[in-house]
């Protein structure tokens, strides 16, 4: 679809004709959506966009003269967990659910909701579909927290849970060999996400597990212990915003950017009680890392979950990890769609979201006079095994030190163990580890979510001051680091290193090309 | 100890008649000056108090949402939950009591210095507020239900925001700890901090919010699909009236 018009503006293409993949051409919708998405404006923006996408109910009948009705991922995953043959958006169902997973900030009161309303002496609906993984305030004095993981450690002997990834020294992570470390990630690599299922979990960013075509997002304590008893939870149906995402991605671009590219189009309020959709060749071309890395950050669009349809690269990953039987579904050629975005990748450049939201879009580049405090590279976002090799392969690139404190915190035990172990491509033969050490980088962390949100004030690398922080995290609201003032920028994790080695944000073509 | 999917967990039946349900510490037991009625759900024994008062027994379809007046917090768009309350008190546990009392006491403090007013005055453990006005998206961020639980453990009752988002609504709807109101118009450009309000409930379950400081009357959206678990009491009352777990012991 080369034109004119993709050279003076963007690569979004926005149409209200969803039923086909058929090609779209560029509409005066591009216009529009270079207004940017200030806060100030985003209100007015996220309204005009969504009246226009009205839901589209009238449609042809299909060729093969089929009346069934089509159905999303999403639609298709809530009915077979409902045990009905169809649903459509709006519908308020009981659904069964696959697994249940909480950690140390939200299991006790989980449980103690649980016994609470279903008695002392209950016990869980299935022992084998809960997985605790303590993660959040793991390596502290703070004696709350420490009480958090003791508290979940009597529940999951009390309930005989199967799976806990427990921690009792804490002053040596290795020591555990149970400990995982970041749910999300955790979840992902022991094998508990898969194609189909209904995963839901006592945290925001569980929607990450959309990345493997399953219905996974975040819900609270209450509703939690409500499912602790029954395995069931009441949802409504959301309709489905689809995200095409075609072309090949450019060398130096992430999924980090694609996400923060996409959260800057729609608002942070952009997807609120809607399933994102993620598909294009751009989409199968990305690893299982770099897919979670996407559907992560639903949340920060408002989204109730992320999708993606389950290829090979997934079956690839899930096998390896899982003996359970599962059955992925896909949306159907006529399913209803109540917005359609399409993005050509290969336009795209290295984004940041700004202080003080995430979708305070700019383009890196443009950030080059910020000068920044330190960097951040971690969390369930942008922690990820790829994530450091990124990160290390930009480092070997540019082979220069870092100007300002560089933090890494790998996501789980297995990050931290590939960043030592794993050969960094084109490095010869260098680890993660050793680029980090050379570069100047503070040696890596415990695996936890460290100061992604702050946490107690001995969290290693949180905001103490009101000082500037290039992150791969997730939200860069006021306060989240830490101080009130911390200004965060979010990045890929290139962008990340880029920032770290010039002590301004910075696009990492300056190192990559 | 596999349970079918299809039946609800059968364990809970036995559990749930042979043990004593201490209080719920969540739900507040003590209304101030104006306040939704309590009527426990179920028989004495097990004490579980709902916030927002029992649709009446003959018919499902009736409610009696209470009135009530109070001052207003005005907040703007995007309140995430850690502005609402930082996540570094996560370590709190909002099912113990003890513990949402002290949740109560930081509820807010999350905000930015541009907010001049103090949601708890330091050292109180209790808001001056009952009515928290918001723009745009209010509560977006993390699933974290330390949020509407330091709302509502601060005294709290009502938020009439122009938009939720998702998890923090349905937070509110599950726990009842806050009730979660919609305006129609962005209230809180023409209301401010320290307004006298009343949030008046109708018959007909539309929603009003009356500013008697500007002399001027809001409509709210009606609650929609969540209006049976508000009424209801919060997701464990409403199940046990959809009949989709036992009501504890019965008498």
């Amino acid at each position: 679809m080369a034109s004119s018009v993709i050279s003076s503006s963007p690569f979004v293409c926005k149409s209200s004709s969803s039923s086909s993949k058929k090609d779209l051409g560029f509409s005066s919708f591009t216009k529009s959506s270079q207004i940017s998405i200030h806060r100030c404006q985003k209100k007015s923006i996220s309204r005009k966009i969504v009246s226009v996408m009205a839901p589209q109910k009238d449609r042809s009948p299909g060729t093969t003269g089929s009346v069934k009705t089509g159905m999303t991922m999403t639609e298709k995953i809530l009915a077979r967990a409902a045990e009905k043959s169809l649903v459509v958006p709006g519908d308020n169902i009981w659904v069964n659910v696959d697994v249940l997973m909480t950690h140390d900030v939200c299991g006790p009161g989980a449980f103690g909701i649980f016994k609470r309303e279903f008695g002392e002496k209950a016990k869980v609906w299935d022992p084998e579909k809960i997985v605790v993984i303590p993660d959040h305030y793991i390596f502290t004095a703070d004696k709350r927290a420490n009480r958090n993981v003791d508290i979940m450690r009597e529940h999951c002997k009390e309930q005989n849970i199967k799976y806990f990834y427990d921690i009792t020294d804490l002053g040596n992570f290795k020591a555990n060999p149970d400990y995982k470390g970041v749910c999300h990630v955790a979840l992902a690599q022991e094998g508990h996400c898969r194609p189909g299922e209904v995963l839901l979990g006592t945290d925001s960013h569980t929607c990450t597990a959309g990345a493997f075509g399953q219905f996974a997002t975040g819900i609270g304590n209450t509703d939690a212990g409500f499912v602790l008893g029954t395995g069931k939870i009441l949802l409504k149906v959301p309709p489905t915003m689809r995200f095409i995402l075609d072309g090949e991605m450019p060398s130096y671009l992430q999924a980090k950017d694609l996400i923060l590219q996409i959260i800057g189009e729609i608002s942070v309020a952009g997807a609120t009680y809607k399933t994102m959709e993620f598909s294009g060749t751009c989409i199968e071309s990305l690893s299982m890392e770099e897919r979670m890395t996407l559907c992560n950050m639903v949340v920060e669009a408002g989204g109730k979950n992320g999708v993606i349809p389950p290829d090979a690269t997934t079956l690839n990953y899930v096998e390896n990890r899982t003996s359970v039987p599962f059955e992925p579904v896909y949306s159907d050629g006529n399913a209803s769609f109540v917005a359609d975005y399409r993005f050509d990748v290969s336009k795209l450049e290295p984004v940041v979201a700004k202080p003080h939201s995430p979708d305070n879009r700019a383009l890196a580049r443009e950030c080059k006079d910020v000068k920044i405090d330190r960097v951040y590279i971690g969390s369930c976002t942008g922690g990820k095994t790829e994530d450091f090799m990124a990160a290390a392969k930009l480092f070997h690139a540019a082979g220069k030190k870092v100007k300002v404190p560089t933090f890494l915190v790998p996501a789980t035990q297995k990050v931290w163990m590939d960043v030592y172990a794993l050969p960094v491509p084109g490095s010869g033969g260098k680890t993660c580890a050793q680029i980090f050490e050379e570069a100047g980088c503070d040696t890596p962390a415990s695996p936890s979510c460290g100061a992604c949100l702050g946490g107690p004030a001995d969290t290693y690398a949180r905001l103490n001051e009101p000082q500037v922080c290039v992150s791969t995290t997730n939200r860069n609201f006021p306060g989240r680091m830490g101080h009130k003032e911390g200004q965060i920028y979010l990045a890929s994790p290139y962008t990340a290193a880029a920032s770290a080695l010039t002590g301004h944000v910075t696009d990492p073509r300056e190192f990559l090309q | 100890m596999a349970t079918s999917l299809h039946s609800v967990n059968h364990a809970l039946f036995k559990s749930a008649s042979t043990s004593s349900l201490s209080p719920s510490p969540v739900f507040r037991l003590n209304s101030t000056t104006a306040g939704f009625n309590f009527k426990p759900l179920i028989s004495s024994s097990s004490a579980i108090i709902t916030r927002a008062a029992v649709s009446s027994s003959e018919s499902g379809e009736s409610h009696n949402r209470e009135t009530f007046h109070g001052l207003c917090f005005v907040l703007k768009d995007n309140i995430d939950t850690d502005q609402i309350i930082p996540a570094e008190y996560g370590t709190l546990i909002p099912s113990i009591p003890e513990d949402r009392e002290k949740l109560g006491s930081f509820a807010l403090n999350g905000l930015p210095k541009l907010y001049s007013e103090r949601f708890v005055v330091p050292g109180e453990m209790k808001s001056k507020y009952s009515v928290i006005i918001g723009g745009d998206n209010f509560g977006c961020g993390s699933s974290r239900e330390h949020a509407p639980v330091c709302l509502g453990a601060a005294g709290a009752k009502a938020v009439v925001a122009e938009s939720y988002a998702r998890i923090f609504f349905r937070n509110c709807v599950a726990t009842g700890e806050i009730f979660p109101l919609e305006s129609e118009v962005r209230i809180c450009d023409e209301c401010k901090t320290g307004d006298v309000v009343t949030v008046e409930h109708k018959e007909d379950g539309s929603s009003l919010l009356i500013n008697h400081t500007t002399r001027k009357e809001y409509k709210l959206k009606p609650l929609g699909d969540a209006g049976p678990v508000i009424d209801a009491g919060g997701i464990f009352a409403y199940a046990r009236k959809a009949g989709m777990i036992p009501a504890s012991s019965s008498g």
